[in-house]
């Protein structure tokens, strides 16, 4: 027997290692976020959140287990039965689930609390995968682009009614798999520019500088190409609409209530108000910030252990790295996270089915998302949404879901070769 | 076209780890303000607050010493009462006092304590003690306060008081902090520096509530308070409850010296009230009620009072005239009562008779000769050059600016200057005639009762002095007193032309205050009238005995009493009995002193 043939050369174990060192990482963290020198308890103490972390990293791995000994096929042929079964229970969260904060997302099974919304994930990017499958999906059709973001926005549409923003956010992610895909380039340079254009007539406190600003780019634009009518009359209507979007847009948001504004504003002037909304942000910054180039030393930290931090195992797990282990610390895991990344589209693109490929992609989108959001709400770069750091953060949910997500791309990808025979 | 777009999604994922590396980098290395506000959120600072040294009088009997005393603090989250009519009588607390300070607790903090009840006495404590474990979220804070075993010397010793925000602007080297006490008068302000030791301070970690979370650095940081040093002073308790009996019900300022070292033995202001008013809890409310008493209990008259000197200032006429060689001994002037008022006394007099008699009309053309010596043809240049002289001599006699005691506030009088007239009348058109009030001690001249008593040590030691002072020793050494306290002033006054002075002071007793004179002991003394525009005159007399080796020298205004040689010679005399022979032989005297109502 070749050496090539075993299986279990076939799986791709950088991608493994990397997943491993972000949950071992993660762990070490979560203890030192809980730690409490006074009452000293072990790292493996179950009365404590880092016991209980191991607890489902455990389970992750009889997760892992499972997907690895599964057939192969299995996940090809329950895309459309597990997206089913998942947009099902979104239904009846919002009925069955228990209120924490006013939100009902949350299912409580015993000791135990599983978030649904984490879950419909990769149910959804492998609905996705199964639909895209088919050849006659191409995404420069309109149709075919409006069916595919159905699949997408009607888990979000669920979600919303729980209601949980910010996990329904990340159902956005989904768009830079169809980036890949082919999804028209006009929907992305369309989409940023909104976003560019939000930012800056929220940041410039002066609309009048914005409109100097765009009138002058207009003309810029007007007098480098070619000067004919249309062109110019195009450009121009162009301009008014952006300056009328920008006016509107602070007039939505002067309707909005205070605290959703506070949250936007926050953002621009984080000392707007720093007891209240900006109370994260600021003590979030702080305990990062304080870490300097090595940190403070392991268990050292004493802004997030001593709770000046809120949420400071779950969605703001990267203030304790950051504390602790100074930029260095950061450093190895946004390391870590952009390698996992790169080293999963190149596993994306040797891919031989569109099927394994774009769930991949898939895996990639959500991943690369909550990466960047969760570090970039931590240092003030983006408004607080509470979306935990894969691997990283603590809970079994968050935990489960992505290595669910990550390992069910694993398996397809070792089985490349039989997917593509499979196909043919 | 898709080709591009793999590379596209790699590039933004680079670009996303970057821009996250850069702003990290950002907080994390390049700004160091974020680690300071990690200190300041989680470090917490407490302050070990050092004993305050304490006070002795001159035979160390103890003026000023701390009495623990308790606070009763309460924590919201564990306090609990089944029986809330029983708790407020056992604490003695109102019950709507009881919610309205549970509110206050709560809205401060759910877990932090906030005072119940401030200052709990020794005594009320001892009462409570056993009963606290019965109500949890109680914790008991000890303080203490400054306490005065006998209420005398309030003026001398001052008070503490929470500091204020301009002596915290003043306060360079940041040493004290919002809600520290810091002497306010008196000792305790004069020598703040000694009693009030250093604090100390415990830096711990503290989490978002609060709570605590053990030593920061494991107390590498931490200082232990140094207890502040004891001092002596130079009152002498005895002597000091002596004369506030004396001065009971009064208006005036006793000023004792013993003139060999310039200590203050006795130093009273009348009227007077109990120092332990403004110690502790009722601080506010007591000193809101001495501040408003239209007595003006707080106003310390021996430094801050003025008055002019009146007839005893022409002792310091005749020193400067017999030192300048304008007077000898011999020099006869009539009474020319044309000139100023007198009373019946031989006539003409000599310098001896002068002081005896306390004649005006010799000092009026006296002090004429001093001031016009013919220094220049024109009249008017002649005066201005003589008042300059003589007011360069007269100010060495610790006149016309503050001595220098250690005690704040102090008030220096006026010594008229050329200055002066000059804007009154112009210059260059004043002459003696304008000014001869000056010869008698009247006019536009002030003195405290300090200085007088300053004066007689003067003429007790024969021409110096020792600026008056509060403080004997610090911790028992009385080298460690302010140097200046222990410098020798001359005032240029030849010792010999003393002698005439202080006999004829001797003398001046029978006649003037006859009531004064102690069998066996010789004093020296001449009594005065400050002149009054309000009412009836203040009652002066100064005084040194015994005239041999003078031990004490005192100055005693008794405000509206009238004549000098009345109460003021009396009460001077009868301190210094008690002084030199530790009681007092005449009953009737003393109790003349103490039922007589010398105010009207």
């Amino acid at each position: 027997m070749r050496k090539d043939d075993l299986y279990i050369n076939k799986i791709d174990w950088v991608t493994i290692l990397i997943y491993a060192l972000l949950v071992i990482i993660g762990w070490i963290n979560i203890y030192a976020a809980v730690y409490d020198e006074q009452v000293a308890k072990s790292i493996f103490d179950f009365s404590i959140n880092s016991g209980k972390q191991l607890v489902w990293i455990g389970t992750a791995v009889v997760l892992i287990t499972l997907i690895m000994v599964a057939d192969y096929r299995l996940f090809d042929n329950l895309s459309w039965v597990l997206y089913g079964f998942f947009i099902l229970i979104l239904l009846l969260t919002p009925f069955l689930g228990k209120e924490i904060n006013g939100q009902r997302a949350w299912f409580e099974i015993g000791a135990f609390r599983l978030q649904p919304a984490e879950f419909a994930k990769f149910a959804t990017a492998l609905a996705l995968a199964k639909y895209m499958e088919r050849p006659s999906v191409d995404l420069t059709n309109l149709e075919f682009q409006l069916r595919t973001v159905a699949i997408v926005l009607l888990p979000v549409a669920l979600i919303m009614l729980q209601p949980d923003t910010g996990t329904a956010m990340v159902y956005s992610a989904f768009f830079i798999m169809l980036y890949r895909e082919g999804m028209p380039q006009r929907y992305y340079v369309l989409g940023l520019s909104v976003v560019t254009i939000s930012l800056l007539a929220l940041a410039i406190e002066n609309n009048l500088y914005l409109v100097g600003g765009i009138i002058v780019l207009t003309v810029i634009l007007i007098l480098l190409g070619k000067k004919d009518w249309k062109r110019i009359v195009t450009l121009s209507g162009l301009a008014l609409l952006v300056i009328a979007y920008s006016y509107s847009l602070d007039y939505v948001v002067s309707k909005l209530p205070p605290h959703q504004q506070n949250r936007i504003m926050v953002l621009f002037n984080p000392d707007i108000d720093p007891l209240g909304v900006g109370w994260n942000v600021t003590q979030s910054k702080i305990a990062i910030g304080s870490g300097g180039f090595f940190g403070k030393g392991y268990l050292e930290g004493t802004q997030t252990k001593f709770d000046f931090v809120p949420e400071q195992h779950t969605d703001f797990i990267f203030c304790t790295l950051g504390e602790e282990f100074g930029w260095m610390g950061s450093l190895v895991v946004v390391f870590l996270f952009v390698s996992l990344l790169i080293r999963l589209v190149f596993l994306a693109e040797r891919q031989k089915t569109r099927f394994a490929r774009v769930y991949g992609y898939c895996v990639i989108s959500l991943i690369l998302f909550h990466f960047m959001i969760n570090i970039a709400m931590t240092i003030g770069l983006f408004p607080v949404v509470g979306i935990p750091l894969p691997f990283f953060s603590y809970g079994g949910s968050s935990l489960w879901s992505f290595t669910i997500l990550l390992f069910i791309f694993i398996k397809l990808d070792s089985h490349r070769i039989q997917l593509l025979g499979r196909m043919g | 076209m898709e080709e591009k777009r793999p590379i596209i999604i790699i590039s933004i994922i680079i670009l996303i780890g970057i821009v996250l590396l850069t702003k990290l980098f950002m907080i994390q290395v390049a700004d160091d303000s974020f680690l300071k506000r990690a200190e300041r959120n989680a470090v917490q600072r407490l302050v070990d607050h050092p004993y305050r040294g304490l006070v002795y009088d001159r035979n160390e009997r103890i003026l000023v010493y701390n009495n623990p005393v308790f606070d009763l603090m309460l924590i919201p989250k564990e306090f609990t009462v089944q029986d809330t009519a029983k708790f407020c009588e056992l604490f003695q607390i109102d019950k709507e006092e009881l919610v309205l300070k549970y509110e206050a607790a709560k809205a401060y903090s759910w877990v932090k304590p906030s005072p119940l009840i401030k200052q709990i006495s020794t005594k009320d404590f001892a009462r409570i003690q056993d009963y606290l474990i019965d109500y949890p979220g109680l914790l008991v804070l000890t303080r203490s306060v400054r306490s005065y075993p006998q209420p005398r010397a309030a003026n001398v010793l001052g008070y503490i008081g929470e500091i204020n925000a301009r002596q915290l602007d003043r306060d360079t080297l940041e040493y004290y902090r919002q809600g520290d006490y810091i002497g306010l008068s008196g000792l305790e302000s004069a020598y703040e520096d000694i009693l009030r030791g250093t604090k100390g301070a415990k830096y711990k970690l503290v989490n978002v509530r609060g709570i605590d979370k053990g030593a920061f650095k494991n107390g590498e940081y931490d200082t232990a308070s140094i207890a502040g040093r004891n001092i002596t002073s130079t009152l002498d308790l005895e002597l000091q409850e002596y004369g506030e009996n004396l001065m009971a019900g009064k208006r005036g300022s006793v000023v004792a010296i013993e003139p060999k070292t310039g200590e203050i033995l006795s130093f009273i202001s009348a009227p007077f009230y109990d120092p332990n008013l403004l110690a502790g809890a009722n601080f506010s409310k007591n000193f809101g009620l001495l501040n408003n008493d239209p007595d003006l209990p707080l106003f310390n008259r021996p430094i801050m009072a003025t008055y002019p000197p009146g007839s005893i200032f022409k002792v310091v006429q005749s020193l400067v005239g017999l030192q300048e060689g304008i007077l000898t001994p011999n020099t006869t002037f009539s009474c020319n009562r044309s000139l100023v008022k007198c009373h019946n006394h031989p006539n003409p007099v000599n310098l001896f008779g002068a002081i005896k008699y306390s004649c005006n009309p010799y000092y009026h053309q006296a002090y004429r000769s001093i001031l016009n010596q013919n220094l220049s043809t024109n009249t008017y240049k002649d005066t201005e050059l003589g008042l300059t002289k003589w007011r360069d001599a007269v100010m060495k006699f610790g006149l016309g600016g503050p001595l220098g005691v250690d005690m704040n506030n102090e008030k220096g009088g006026s010594i008229p200057s050329k200055q002066l007239y000059d804007r009154v009348y112009g210059e260059g058109r004043w002459k003696y005639s304008n000014i001869y009030s000056l010869s008698i001690g009247q006019g536009e001249m002030m003195v405290t009762p300090l200085q007088m008593a300053n004066l007689a040590a003067i003429f007790a030691n024969k021409g110096y002095f020792y600026t008056p002072h509060l403080i004997k020793a610090v911790d028992g050494d009385s080298t460690k007193i302010p140097i200046e306290y222990q410098t020798k002033r001359e005032v240029g006054i030849d010792a010999h032309h003393f002698d005439l002075v202080q006999d004829a002071m001797a003398e001046a007793l029978y006649g003037t205050a006859a009531r004064a004179i102690i069998k066996d002991i010789t004093i020296a003394g001449k009594t005065g009238t400050a002149q009054n525009p309000h009412g009836e005159d203040h009652s002066v007399f100064v005084a040194f005995a015994p005239k041999e080796d003078p031990k004490i020298a005192i100055a005693v205004y008794v405000e509206n009493a009238g004549w000098g040689g009345r109460a003021a010679a009396s009460t001077a005399s009868l301190m210094i009995e008690k002084y030199l022979r530790g009681h007092v032989t005449r009953p009737a005297l003393e109790d003349y002193v103490i039922k007589g109502l010398f105010i009207y």
